[in-house]
């Protein structure tokens, strides 16, 4: 005979079962390890920070999934988000706050300027702070001890895009011999054009002019005529999102005739940009960070991204990685212990399989495997050009004219 | 030194980019004259507009240029129903309340977007947007001058309606004393949110105009503002032919600044004419006494 379960006697005993297990799931239940994700959510770069937060928040939900930290009893991560605004003065106010709910470790902050001011604050505090995106060397060069980046700064991507751009150059006889660098004027911009600059002479190339511009930039076509006055034979772009898809819009469509557009960490250079401007984007080239093709682990993340409506950009593989590194230290340290974790990033060999990095070693908190891939649009897609090991098509250089 | 051609290129360039410029601060000013108010959602309500054009592009395919007639008239019956729902009615009649008012709708009509549109940038490529005249050294996009000769002929139809239509006096009216327009039966309240809903359907227009060009994100509308704010000033607030004018000269400043004293020096060129035209005439080239 079938017993009938009223509504009432259902929700009691749901509740009383319920009240009952609550204390002893509580007690079982390590306390989350807080990690204070950082970003630029709002304001002018609020598409990058949004994916580092996709990246990260997807990072920590596949740790937790996987059982969490099991060196410390299957301990969960917790993520605190903090939206930097785009503006220093927020960033550093977000440390400070996460400061107090007792984060273990920051991760962020996309613009060096932020990361710079964010992980100054955090050092106080001797809180480990992975840099995921910020490309400025300074970040790594002022000898906190708390910093580290997994990724290259600007000096290892203006060197070995200088590599490959002089190998390319060489390849085509040698036909380029100026170029006009224009950057967008913060740290990161200004930063790249001085190193590239001093390095563009090693392979032959004469700097003709460095144009700064500020973000946002409501027009291009006075930096567009400037160039056609210089009439260079490579343009180098290092600026934001917006302003590098504007500019190669711009020069596309006052016709610059160039050998070749080559930008170092060109905010820009992403799927979306080549597949709703194929004209435009057509054989420009960066330098870049870039996930490893060969990775199974990175090809089913980016289904999973694409899958979920988003784009596979920069900023999500990177910091998906930089919430792994801290879970691998984490395990390692089987602590959320300030020193004992700091000691495990500073010996850390973790293997970042999404990256073409090769193990993890720090200097001064520096990742030393840390490398960019030379990418170029190629019929509406992204083929990677340079390192060769990686490399998916053959460069065309110098591009088609334009008519 | 610099080829006399790209100067000329140049000057041609500020002349399209002015087109726009006149057309964003001649919204601004007309709320100006007739409110007496500074409307802080200025950047919001263009950046509204641009999300709107960039969706009937998408959803529906229809061209920016095309999408013109429908875009001003959903900007003004927007703006119409904001003011009397809202601005009007939360004003009290406080001019001081409309400027906070409008500055609060900014900021949330500006998170409201990155809850809905997201932080990514946006942009439409129409099939014309490399095609172009070319006119000495000059290479004039396409987009840009349909661009500039609309801008132009919404400008005046706007300022032969204010002339000579009833709604345009009694707007003129308003604007000169409103307690005046009041007493001779003009429904004051009426013209407030017809201004407004004006002012917005120049933003409806200037978003057609330029996402064949530009870009959108929820933080777009606001680098075209600050602009805006200036020609106002320069132009004489509340003054239509001043901030056509006040327009170009802007445009033509930050051109040739651009080109001869760099992207980022370049803008001193802007500030320093504002200075110098406010020294010489405090109430702007064409604005008269308070």
């Amino acid at each position: 005979m079938k017993k009938q379960v009223s509504r009432r006697g259902f929700v009691l005993g749901t509740t009383a079962l319920a009240t009952l297990s609550v204390p002893a799931i509580v007690g079982a239940q390590p306390a989350a390890v807080k990690v204070g994700l950082i970003h630029p959510v709002t304001g002018f770069v609020a598409y990058n920070g949004q994916q580092s937060r996709l990246g990260g928040t997807m990072a920590i939900e596949d740790v937790n999934k996987a059982g969490g930290i099991k060196s410390m009893g299957g301990t969960k991560l917790e993520a605190l988000l903090g939206d930097s605004q785009s503006k220093v003065e927020v960033g550093v106010a977000e440390v400070e706050k996460m400061n107090e709910q007792g984060v273990a470790a920051y991760i962020g902050c996309f613009q060096s300027p932020v990361g710079i001011a964010a992980s100054q604050a955090a050092s106080k505090y001797n809180t480990p702070f992975l840099i995921d995106v910020g490309a400025s060397d300074l970040i790594v060069n002022r000898g906190l001890k708390n910093v580290f980046r997994l990724k290259p700064g600007f000096g290892v991507c203006v060197d070995d895009g200088i590599a490959s751009l002089g190998a390319l150059n060489k390849a085509a006889g040698g036909i380029a011999k100026s170029a006009v660098i224009v950057h967008e004027s913060g740290e990161f911009g200004t930063g790249t054009a001085k190193l590239l600059q001093g390095k563009l002479p090693s392979i032959g190339i004469e700097a003709k002019e460095l144009i700064a511009h500020d973000n946002p930039t409501r027009n291009f076509d006075n930096i567009a005529l400037r160039i056609r006055s210089l009439a260079p034979d490579i343009i180098m772009m290092s600026n934001y999102g917006n302003e590098y898809m504007l500019l190669a819009r711009t020069l596309y469509q006052q016709k610059v005739n160039v050998a070749g557009f080559y930008s170092i960490l060109g905010g820009g250079f992403n799927y979306k940009f080549v597949k709703e401007m194929p004209d435009v984007s057509q054989y420009m080239m960066d330098v870049n960070h870039w996930y490893n093709p060969k990775s199974a682990k990175a090809v089913a993340l980016k289904k999973r991204v694409e899958d979920g409506g988003a784009l596979f950009t920069f900023e999500v593989y990177l910091t998906y990685t930089n919430v792994m590194l801290l879970a691998d230290a984490l395990e390692r340290a089987a602590s959320a212990d300030k020193e004992k974790l700091l000691a495990a990033l500073s010996s850390s060999t973790f293997k970042a399989e999404l990256m073409p990095y090769g193990p993890t070693k720090f200097v001064n908190g520096q990742n030393q495997g840390a490398k960019p891939g030379v990418m170029q649009s190629l019929k509406g897609d992204i083929e990677v050009i340079a390192p060769e090991e990686f490399a998916s098509a053959k460069a065309v250089f110098p591009r088609p004219k334009l008519t | 030194m610099l080829d006399p051609g790209i100067i000329l290129a140049g000057v041609l360039n500020g002349f399209l980019a002015g087109g726009i410029y006149v057309l964003v601060a001649v919204g601004l000013t007309l709320i100006y004259g007739v409110l007496h108010i500074i409307n802080f959602a200025h950047g919001s309500l263009l950046m509204l507009a641009m999300y709107a054009v960039f969706y009937l592009w998408r959803l529906v395919g229809i061209d920016p240029y095309v999408a013109l007639p429908l875009v001003i008239a959903g900007a003004f019956v927007f703006g119409f129903v904001l003011y009397r729902l809202l601005i009007g009615r939360l004003s009290h009649g406080r001019d001081e309340n409309i400027l906070l008012i409008t500055l609060g709708l900014s900021i949330v009509i500006d998170n409201a977007a990155l809850l809905f549109f997201g932080g990514d940038t946006q942009t439409i490529d129409v099939p014309y947007a490399g095609s172009f005249v070319e006119l000495g050294a000059a290479f004039l996009p396409l987009p840009k001058i349909i661009s500039f000769g609309a801008s132009l002929l919404l400008c005046a139809v706007l300022g032969l309606y204010i002339a000579k239509s009833d709604t345009g006096k009694a707007i003129r009216a308003v604007a000169k004393e409103r307690q005046g327009a009041r007493l001779v039966g003009i429904d004051v309240d009426n013209i407030f949110a017809v201004s407004y809903g004006i002012g917005i359907a120049c933003l409806g227009a200037a978003a057609c105009l330029l996402m064949p060009t530009y870009y959108v994100t929820p933080s777009s509308g606001h680098a075209f503002v600050l602009v805006a704010f200036t020609i106002v000033v320069l132009g004489g607030m509340g003054s239509f032919v001043g901030a056509a004018i006040g327009g170009f000269i802007i445009g033509i400043t930050e051109a040739l600044g651009g080109l001869l004293l760099g992207e980022q020096l370049g803008q001193i060129g802007i500030s320093l004419i504002f200075i110098v035209i406010l020294l010489l005439k405090p109430t702007g080239l064409f604005g008269s006494k308070a």
